[in-house]
C-alpha cells in the first residue's frame, strides 16, 4: 500500500500516513505542488518553520519501463519566493517508488543547533543526529555513507553550500556509479540546510516493489514506449552520441548563445566547447562518451570526462554548465568547465545559478571575463567556506548584480536565465517569463521547436507569431513528464511519435487499474500550472512579475534582436 | 558562386565541418543537401546566413549555409 511519510523536526518526530484519496492519482511534480499548495503558507519564510520540503518519485518510477526514474522535490523556493518543483535523476526515486513511498514530507526546524540524518527504509523514516559529515562535500558524504551502511544505499545529500543556506544551494541524488545528480534549481539545498538535515540515506532491500495490476499489458507497452525513444532522432541518436552539449554549435548557429554575461548572441570559441569536440576529447582520453544517470536509462545523455591524465574529472557535464561557464562567462575551455563543474557538484551549488552568478560578477569586475581559474578558485576558498564574497555569488545571479550594482542580470523572479537568448529564440523567452519557477529551460523547453521544428514545424525563433501558444502547450505537457517520472528528453518522442504518449497511457493504467486517456494529460497540466500559479500570487506575485529584464530590449548581435513582446501579448500567456 | 558551407554532429562524418565551394547560379538548398549526399529528412536545421531557410529557397553568392541533423535537448 502507498504511504506517505512525514517527519516534523520541530519535535523530532516521524509519522506513516495513509495516502489521502486526493492525491492518490498523483505522482512527482504534481504532487509535490499539490502538498506545498495546501500545506504551506504562502508568504511564509523560505527558511522558516513553516516552509516544508516534499520529496515524490514519478508515477512510473521504480517500474521496468524506461527512463522512468525522476524524483522531484519542491517546497517554496528561497531563491524565487515562489513555488518550486525541481527534479533530478539518480536513485532515489526509483528506490522510494519501490518501498511503496509516494511522498516524504519534511516540516518545522529543529529548536536545538544540531545537525541530523534521516533514514529511510520498509520500516518509514527515522531521525539521527549526525555530527561527522557536517562540513563535508557531497561525493565525501557518498564515499562515508557506503562505508557504513553499504554500496547499495541510497543518498539525498546537500553541500556545505546547503549547510551556509546558500540560495544556488542544490540537492544531490547519488547515481549508479556513486556519483551525483541534482535537483538543482531554486535552492532547495537552503531549504534542506534550514531544516538542519544533512543528508537522507535509503535502504530498499527488503522494498516490497512495485505492483502493477495488468502486468502483461505494462510490459507490452513499456516496449512501445522503447522502441518510440529509440526511433526518434533526437533520443536515440544525438543524444547518446553527443550528449546535450550538442547544443552549443546549434544555438551558436543560430545567434542564441548567450555570450559575456548576454551581450552578443554568438561565441567566437564555440567550436570549443561544443558536443563534437566534448566526444573527441573523451573518447580521446579514455572517457565515457554515454552514460545514464538512472538504471533503466535507454537514452544515456549523460557521460564521464576524463582529465589529460585519463583521471575522472566529472560526470553529467550539461550543456547549460558548459555554455553559461564557456560562452557567458566566457571560459572557452571543457577542462576549466569540467573542474568547475565537480566543484559545484561536491559544494552543493546549482550550476545554472552559479555559472550566470559568474558572469554577472565578472561584468561587476570581481573578475576578468574568460578567468577559469579565477571561479575554480573562488568556488573552493570562497563559495565553499563562506566567505563574504563567497555568500554574494552563493546567493546567486540576482544577488551579485544588487551588490556590484549590475544593471545587465539576467533573472526572472530572481532565477538566472540558463544558456539560451530569449531574444533570438524567443519562445523560451515566454516560458523564462511565465514559468512558475523563475526562469527555468526545462519547464517549456520550446527550443527543439523554435530551432528543430520539434513536434510538427519549425516556429520561427526570431518572431512572435505562435510563441506563446508553443510555450502554453510545452508547459502543460512538462508537467505530465515531470509527473509521470520522466526524463525530459521524453518529451521530443512525445511530440513527433505518434506510439509514444499511447503507450505511455497505457503504462499508467497497467499500473494502477485505471481508464486514463490522453486528454487526462491536458487536465493534469492545467490544474497544476493553475495550483502553483494561486500559490504565487497569494505569495505576493502579479503579472508585472512575470517580465524580462529591460536590458532585453536592448539588441543582441548577429540578428540585433530585441524582446519585444507587450505586456498584453505575455499575459495571454494565462488564457486556459 | 561561391558558398560557404558549415556541417555538424554526424553530418561531419565522412565529409568536412566548413568548406568554401562554387556551385552553379540559382541553385536552391534543397539541391546542395543533395549534392552532399543528405536526405532532406535528415535535415533537422538548415541555417542560411544565420535564419531558418526552406529546401525550396534561392542562394546567393557569398551565403553562409549551416546543416544540423535532427538533434535536440539541453
Ligand atoms: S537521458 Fe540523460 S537525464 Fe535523461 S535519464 Fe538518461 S542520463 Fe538521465
Amino acid at each position: 500500500m502507498d504511504k506517505i511519510l512525514r517527519v516534523n523536526m520541530s519535535d523530532l518526530s516521524t509519522r506513516t500516513e495513509a495516502v489521502p484519496k486526493e492525491w492518490a492519482g498523483l505522482g512527482g511534480r504534481a504532487l509535490t505542488s499539490a502538498i506545498v499548495a495546501k500545506e504551506v503558507i504562502p508568504t511564509c519564510h523560505p527558511l522558516g518553520e513553516n516552509n516544508r520540503l516534499v520529496f515524490a518519485p514519478g508515477m512510473l518510477s521504480g517500474t521496468a519501463a524506461a527512463n522512468t526514474g525522476r524524483f522531484s522535490a519542491g517546497a517554496k523556493s528561497p531563491l524565487t519566493g515562489t513555488i518550486k518543483e525541481s527534479n533530478a535523476g539518480g536513485l532515489a526515486a526509483q528506490q522510494f517508488a519501490r518501498l511503496g513511498i509516494k511522498a516524504l514530507i519534511i516540516e518545522g526546524l529543529p529548536k536545538d543547533n544540531k545537525w541530523y540524518s534521516l533514514h529511510v527504509n520498509q520500516d518509514g523514516v527515522s531521525i539521527a543526529e549526525e555530527t561527522e559529515l557536517i562540513g563535508k562535500g557531497n561525493f565525501a558524504v557518498v564515499e562515508t555513507l557506503e562505508a557504513r551502511l553499504g554500496k547499495k544505499t541510497g543518498v539525498i545529500t546537500i553541500g556545505q553550500a546547503g549547510e551556509m543556506r546558500m540560495l544556488s544551494a542544490n540537492i544531490s541524488v547519488k547515481d549508479s556509479d556513486s556519483k551525483l545528480r541534482s535537483h538543482g534549481r531554486g535552492g532547495l539545498g537552503a531549504v534542506m540546510g534550514s531544516k538542519r538535515i544533512k543528508f537522507i540515506s535509503i535502504d530498499d532491500s527488503k522494498a516490497p516493489g512495485v505492483p502493477l495490476v495488468d502486468a502483461e499489458k505494462f510490459k507490452t507497452a513499456a516496449r512501445a514506449f522503447a522502441k518510440a525513444v529509440i526511433e526518434h532522432p533526437a533520443t536515440g541518436e544525438g543524444l547518446p552520441t553527443y550528449g546535450t552539449a550538442e547544443m552549443v554549435n546549434i544555438v551558436n548557429a543560430a545567434g542564441g548563445l548567450p555570450t559575456r554575461n548576454f551581450t552578443f548572441g554568438q561565441f567566437e570559441k564555440h567550436e570549443e566547447i561544443s558536443g563534437e569536440t566534448l566526444r573527441e576529447t573523451i573518447i580521446a582520453r579514455g572517457g565515457k562518451p554515454k552514460h545514464g544517470c538512472q538504471p533503466g536509462c535507454i537514452i544515456q545523455c549523460s557521460q564521464v570526462y576524463h582529465d589529460k591524465d585519463g583521471n575522472y574529472v566529472t560526470s553529467g557535464f550539461e550543456y547549460e554548465t558548459i555554455e553559461t561557464l564557456g560562452a557567458n562567462a566566457c571560459i572557452g575551455n571543457l577542462d576549466d568547465i569540467a573542474a568547475a563543474d565537480y566543484i559545484m557538484d561536491d559544494i552543493g551549488v546549482d550550476s545554472i545559478e552559479t555559472s550566470v552568478a559568474f558572469g554577472v560578477a565578472m561584468e561587476g569586475g570581481v573578475l576578468p571575463f574568460g578567468d577559469g581559474k579565477g571561479v575554480l578558485r573562488i568556488l573552493k576558498e570562497d563559495i565553499g567556506t563562506g566567505t563574504p564574497l563567497g555568500r554574494i555569488i552563493g546567493n546567486g545571479a540576482g544577488h551579485v548584480g544588487r551588490t556590484f550594482g549590475v544593471t545587465r542580470v539576467p533573472v526572472v523572479k530572481n532565477q538566472a536565465i540558463p544558456a539560451y537568448d530569449p531574444r533570438s529564440i524567443k519562445g523560451i523567452g515566454i516560458t523564462y517569463a511565465t514559468s512558475t519557477m523563475g526562469a527555468d529551460h526545462t519547464s517549456g523547453y520550446a527550443v527543439g521547436t523554435n530551432l528543430m521544428g520539434v513536434g510538427g514545424g519549425v516556429v520561427d525563433p526570431l518572431k512572435k507569431d505562435g510563441q506563446v501558444e508553443l510555450s502554453r502547450h510545452l508547459q502543460i505537457i512538462t508537467v505530465m513528464l515531470d509527473t509521470l517520472g520522466l526524463c525530459l528528453f521524453v518529451g521530443f518522442p512525445a511530440a513527433d511519435m505518434p506510439t509514444c504518449v499511447p503507450a505511455l497511457m497505457d503504462m499508467l493504467n497497467a499500473r494502477f487499474g485505471t481508464d486514463l486517456t490522453p486528454e487526462w494529460i491536458g487536465g493534469l497540466g492545467v490544474n497544476t500550472l493553475k495550483t502553483e500559479r494561486a500559490f504565487n500570487i497569494a505569495a505576493g506575485f502579479t503579472n508585472k512579475d512575470d517580465r524580462l529584464p529591460e536590458f532585453f530590449r536592448e539588441p543582441v548581435a548577429p540578428h540585433n534582436a530585441v524582446w519585444d513582446f507587450t505586456d498584453e501579448e505575455i499575459d495571454a500567456f494565462w488564457n486556459f | 558562386m561561391k558558398l560557404t558551407i558549415q556541417l555538424f554532429a554526424t553530418f561531419r562524418n565522412g565529409r568536412f565541418k566548413e568548406e568554401q565551394k562554387e556551385f552553379a547560379d540559382g541553385i536552391t538548398l534543397g539541391e546542395v543537401v543533395a549534392e552532399l549526399g543528405i536526405a532532406e529528412s535528415e535535415v533537422g536545421m538548415a541555417l542560411v546566413n544565420g535564419r531558418h531557410a526552406t529546401m525550396g529557397q534561392g542562394l546567393d553568392d557569398g551565403h553562409l549555409l549551416a546543416l544540423f541533423p535532427l538533434l535536440g535537448g539541453g
